[in-house]
């Protein structure tokens, strides 16, 4: 087993909305990661995926706020530090974050060149112009983007190109774990492939150590990421390797979350894809019980009721269901 | 499929250019069709290949610079407001944005209401029409007694575009444009929309336009597929020649790109399909 | 909607701005119950009449008010203090210097200790070293004045004989003798003063209120129909129209709308200037923004989906202008007219004083309640209340529209609600 780079143990951050309510988007969620692999995290829209995301920098701001739970990385318990400790030791060496509409970020009157002197100058003062050009222009020789993209202005990129740039950004002082929300979404196909091709070249250059991945996109998620986690009202419900996730689903709710992937390939055209009938509870009044309880089919009222753990089982899998694995299998076979 | 096909929509040579003079674009370049009643076909593109343009100038809500559209056989005719309304009878729409698809300030009854004016029932008890709406609602699994006197803001996602298709079911027209129906809604609620409308389909025999950029989703629902590039067609056929035996180079190359689970993909990190780099 | 309203409700800023200006408008609403009469007679004959409460001297002194005796501790003095002179007091200070008392021990400003401190260490016959002769007679007269001053025998009331003209004693006057207030038929309170005219500033500021915020009503209105209407007209329609509606609109940014309005305001000339006028002219001058706010609101709203599909529902032009665009952009409407009354206000006071606004001598407004301060140099003449509290109203009025404004803005406006 290798070595573990990032460990979070029952993380639950929270929401404080206009009317001081409060939202617990990440509750009880734990689980490692190893150098070296990358994990995934699928989900509807509003469970909570992009928050674990920002949770996990260990960098706080209105309105969300840490609640609960400790998250380690490389040893470092990040969780106890002060904010500006964070973002000064912890940002950008062991962790950096790509947001949804990361090449929207790039401020526009400003070259590629000056925003990697900003990320260096927070960490090393005193680098010299010439050191981090040097620098900056070996990575991108590395990561085969254009030399020339460092003195031009964000408006003068394509926008897969802006992607790869805003990513080569912020890996420039390869970090330990890199977070990418989404970073291909909002591009097309084609440029979505040379993202996630470079976001390979970073893992296997060892550039990064190891990779979250947060897409909605199954299939590319299965392709991206070693494991997958999925998540679901604001909880992990099922953690798996990609393989055991997208054949072999456990939880009712990844069951139908997998059943809903369309891809062009032979054969699909004949399999119905499933729907999850409802819509995921309301945060604001999580429900008691397991949250899935509402639109599970299998669910017994005891579901409704008991607080459901997560149980380990064979093969490193992980799943938040009262139903053990043998009575799940059974379940599923009747269908 | 019967033999005899009635062709409910083509155009030929469409075009529209954007801006004029040095600022000039082509959105949609010189495009042929020719769309069956009954078929459910998926223009396939990825955004700026001028899929939306051309679905706008189908439905008459922006002017064509140069080509014929003809509708069910007839140079369509849509210079006065009156024709317009008798073609929107015909011709109708489903939008990306749920969200944005419903004017906030009025209620759900409204817009169904509408319909049923639309389609000549304005004169109708309003016993009648309720009956109308409730059979429309049932049809996309909402309750209309559920439905009544609420805004569009206290439904979700895939409610509100489920409502969509009740109006669609409401007005059955003989052709319906959907646009990215299901791109802006989650994947648990994607198939019970398209369910639904495959059900609109059976039930009513109107032709479905599906407009999207995912071949997954297309080659799972359509008869045939039409692929778009830079404002024309390179290719069309039944789904499974244009996905499985693609001819043109840019399906091919669009069907290489998409990430897929069970062949190999090209940068696929995944230890079945994966090449062992060597740095 | 509804839950929108809420907010507003909740909304510390609006509700700051909305309850100020309330306040001003019942007060300019209840006032002229209370104080009824012309605003703009002439009360005063002497000019800038200082603010405070005014009785009538004749009716104090008059025989027939009843006299009630008081023996009040304290009041000779208080008298005296209210009385003594700077140059007395600078004097008694200069003595008790020259008699060996520190001069930061002594405040000319506080007459009552002064007095207490001069009771204390005077003595008329004692001669200080060094002072001439001039001078010590000169304390003395100072000490018999002071003294005299507690001697309150000295007023006497005569009238004059109706028939031989001849002074009658009719009662005297001591400083144990009280009338009381309510016996006083004439007092008049002018809270704020006079202006040069002696006219009564408070009666006057609640009318110019009133009448600016007419004029602010007049031309926001103004404004906003016109800009309401060419920014629908221009954001729908589009194409030519949109183009010859934003040329004049590019015409009239390109010329500073005051000098507009002074130019439109000179040329009406002072016989048409009245109150609507000139309302109407701000109005016309300043709906250019507003046109631009509508038209860029219009032109995003003009291409979402809900409009697409209520052309497909087969709705008229009007119809999908009125219910399918105007409510998105309601909120934003008022809050521009909120603006406009706001800067019509502010367009008149520059407008009067520069001399052309409402030529009219019947009413009053903020501007010209500036203007005649500034025309008769009150501001030379330290009359501080003819133009400070115009000042304060103007800043206030605005200041609580602009607060309502903003604290709708966070509601409404969906780029600054968190």
């Amino acid at each position: 087993m290798s070595k573990v780079i990032l460990e979070v143990n029952n993380l639950m951050t929270k929401y404080i909305t206009r009317y001081k309510e409060n939202v617990y988007a990440v509750n009880d969620v734990s689980f490692k990661l190893e150098e070296g692999r990358s994990v995934g995290i699928a989900g509807e829209s509003g469970c909570g995926k992009s928050t674990l995301a920002l949770s996990l920098m260990g960098y706080y701001f209105p309105p969300l706020h840490y609640t609960s739970g400790e998250i380690i990385i490389d040893g470092r318990k990040i969780t106890d530090m002060k904010p500006d400790d964070v973002r000064k030791q912890v940002l950008g060496t062991e962790i950096a974050y790509i947001p949804q509409a990361a090449m929207n970020a790039l401020n526009p009157t400003r070259k590629v060149i000056k925003f990697i002197e900003d990320v260096i100058r927070v960490h090393d003062p005193k680098a010299t112009k010439k050191d981090i050009y040097d620098l900056a222009q070996q990575r991108f020789e590395l990561l085969n983007l254009p030399k020339e993209a460092l003195h031009k202005y964000s408006v003068e990129l394509s926008g897969g190109m802006k992607q790869r740039t805003v990513i080569a950004v912020s890996t420039i002082l390869s970090p330990k774990v890199l977070i990418a929300d989404e970073p291909s979404s909002a591009l097309d196909v084609t440029s979505q492939k040379m993202v996630i091709k470079m976001i390979n070249d970073l893992m296997d250059l060892g550039i990064i150590k190891s990779m979250i991945f947060i897409t909605h996109e199954l299939p590319l998620l299965y392709n991206v990421t070693d494991d997958i986690m999925v998540m679901y009202a604001a909880q992990l419900v099922e953690t798996g390797t990609a393989d055991q996730m997208i054949f072999d689903p456990l939880h009712p709710y990844s069951k139908g979350l997998m059943g809903s992937i369309l891809v062009p390939e032979d054969g699909t055209r004949e399999a119905k894809i499933t729907a999850i009938p409802g819509t995921p509870p309301n945060l604001k009044k999580p429900p008691e019980g397991c949250r899935f309880a509402e639109r599970c089919k299998y669910a017994s009222p005891q579901c409704k009721v008991l607080n459901v753990e997560v149980s380990h089982l064979d093969n490193n899998r992980k799943c938040r269901c009262l139903l053990s694995e043998k009575e799940l299998r059974e379940v599923y076979k009747d269908e | 499929m019967s033999e005899y096909r009635e062709v409910c929509l083509s155009g030929t040579g469409v075009t529209k250019v954007f801006g004029i003079g040095s600022k000039k674009t082509v959105a949609v370049n010189n495009v042929d069709f020719k769309f069956y009643s009954g078929e459910l076909i998926s223009i396939v593109g990825e955004s700026g290949s001028g899929k939306t343009t051309l679905i706008k100038m189908l439905l008459g809500l922006t002017s064509v610079t140069s080509g014929e559209i003809f509708f069910m056989g007839e140079k369509r005719d849509i210079s006065s407001h009156k024709k317009k309304k008798e073609y929107w009878r015909g011709i109708q729409a489903i939008f990306q944005d749920p969200y944005s698809s419903y004017n906030i300030f009025s209620k759900i009854d409204s817009v169904l209401l509408d319909c049923i004016k639309m389609r000549g029932g304005r004169g109708l008890p309003y016993e009648k029409k309720v009956d109308m709406m409730r059979e429309a609602c049932s049809f996309v699994n909402l309750k209309f007694d559920e439905m009544t006197n609420k805004y569009p803001f206290e439904l979700s996602g895939g409610q509100m575009q489920r409502l969509m298709i009740a109006r669609i079911f409401l007005l059955k027209p003989k052709i319906l444009l959907a646009d990215e129906p299901t791109s802006m809604i989650d994947a648990c609620s994607r198939a019970t929309i398209l369910e639904m409308l495959l059900k609109l389909r059976d039930e009513t025999g109107m032709m479905i336009i599906f407009i999207t950029h995912d071949m997954g989703l297309a080659y799972y629902v359509s008869d045939s597929v039409y692929i778009m590039e830079k404002g024309k067609f390179v290719e069309y056929g039944s789904a499974n020649e244009v996905v499985l035996t693609p001819k043109a180079e840019y399906t091919k190359q669009l069907l290489n790109d998409v990430p897929k689970i069970h062949d190999p993909w090209e940068f696929s990190r995944n230890k079945k399909f994966r090449k062992e780099i060597t740095v | 909607m509804k839950n929108q309203i809420k907010q507003l409700l909740k909304s510390g800023k609006f509700m700051v701005g909305f309850i100020v200006f309330m306040s001003i408008l019942l007060f300019i609403t209840i006032y002229p119950f209370f104080v009824p009469g012309n605003p703009l007679q002439m009360i005063g004959y002497n000019s800038f009449i200082p603010p405070g409460t005014y009785l009538s001297l004749y009716d104090a002194v008059n025989p027939n008010v009843f006299v009630y005796t008081l023996r009040i501790p304290g009041a000779a003095e208080a008298r005296i203090v209210n009385t003594l002179p700077m140059s007395d007091r600078e004097a008694m200070r200069d003595w008790l210097v020259r008699a060996g008392m520190p001069e930061a021990a002594i405040d000319i400003y506080d007459p009552e200790t002064l007095l207490a401190l001069w009771n204390a260490n005077y003595d008329p016959d004692e001669r200080i070293e060094g002072m001439i002769l001039a001078d010590h007679r000169a304390y003395q007269r100072l000490n018999n004045r002071i003294q005299g001053m507690f001697d309150a025998s000295a007023l006497r009331l005569y009238s004059a004989d109706p028939e031989t003209g001849e002074p009658q004693f009719q009662a005297p006057i001591t400083d144990t003798d009280y009338i009381a207030l309510s016996d006083i038929v004439n007092i008049r309170r002018l809270p704020l003063g006079t202006d040069n005219f002696g006219r009564d500033m408070l009666k006057q500021l609640v009318q110019a209120i009133g009448v600016s915020l007419r004029i602010g009503l007049i031309a926001g209105s103004i404004a906003t129909a016109i800009g309401l209407l060419l920014g629908l007209v221009a954001g729908y329609v589009g194409g030519w129209v949109d183009e010859i509606i934003m040329f004049i609109c590019n015409l009239l940014t390109v010329i500073p709308g005051f000098v507009l309005l002074v130019l439109l305001a000179f040329s009406i000339g002072p016989a048409g200037r009245s109150v609507t006028i000139v309302g109407i002219v701000i109005g016309l001058t300043t709906w250019v923004w507003t046109t631009r706010a509508v038209r860029s609101q219009v032109l995003s709203l003009r291409n979402r989906d809900h409009v697409n599909l209520s052309k497909l529902s087969g709705h008229s032009l009007p119809r999908i202008v009125f219910k399918d665009i105007l409510p998105y952009i309601a909120s934003y409407v008022v809050m521009a007219f909120i603006l406009q009354v706001s800067g019509a206000i502010l367009a008149e006071a520059g407008l009067s004083m520069l001399g052309l606004g409402p030529s009219t001598t019947e009413v009053a407004t903020l501007g010209l309640m500036m203007n005649w301060a500034m025309s008769f140099s009150a501001h030379i003449m330290g009359a501080w209340w003819a133009y400070f509290p115009v000042v304060f109203v103007i800043a206030l009025i605005s200041f609580s529209l602009n607060l309502m404004n903003t604290g709708m803005d966070q509601i409404f406006n969906p780029q600054l609600r968190d």
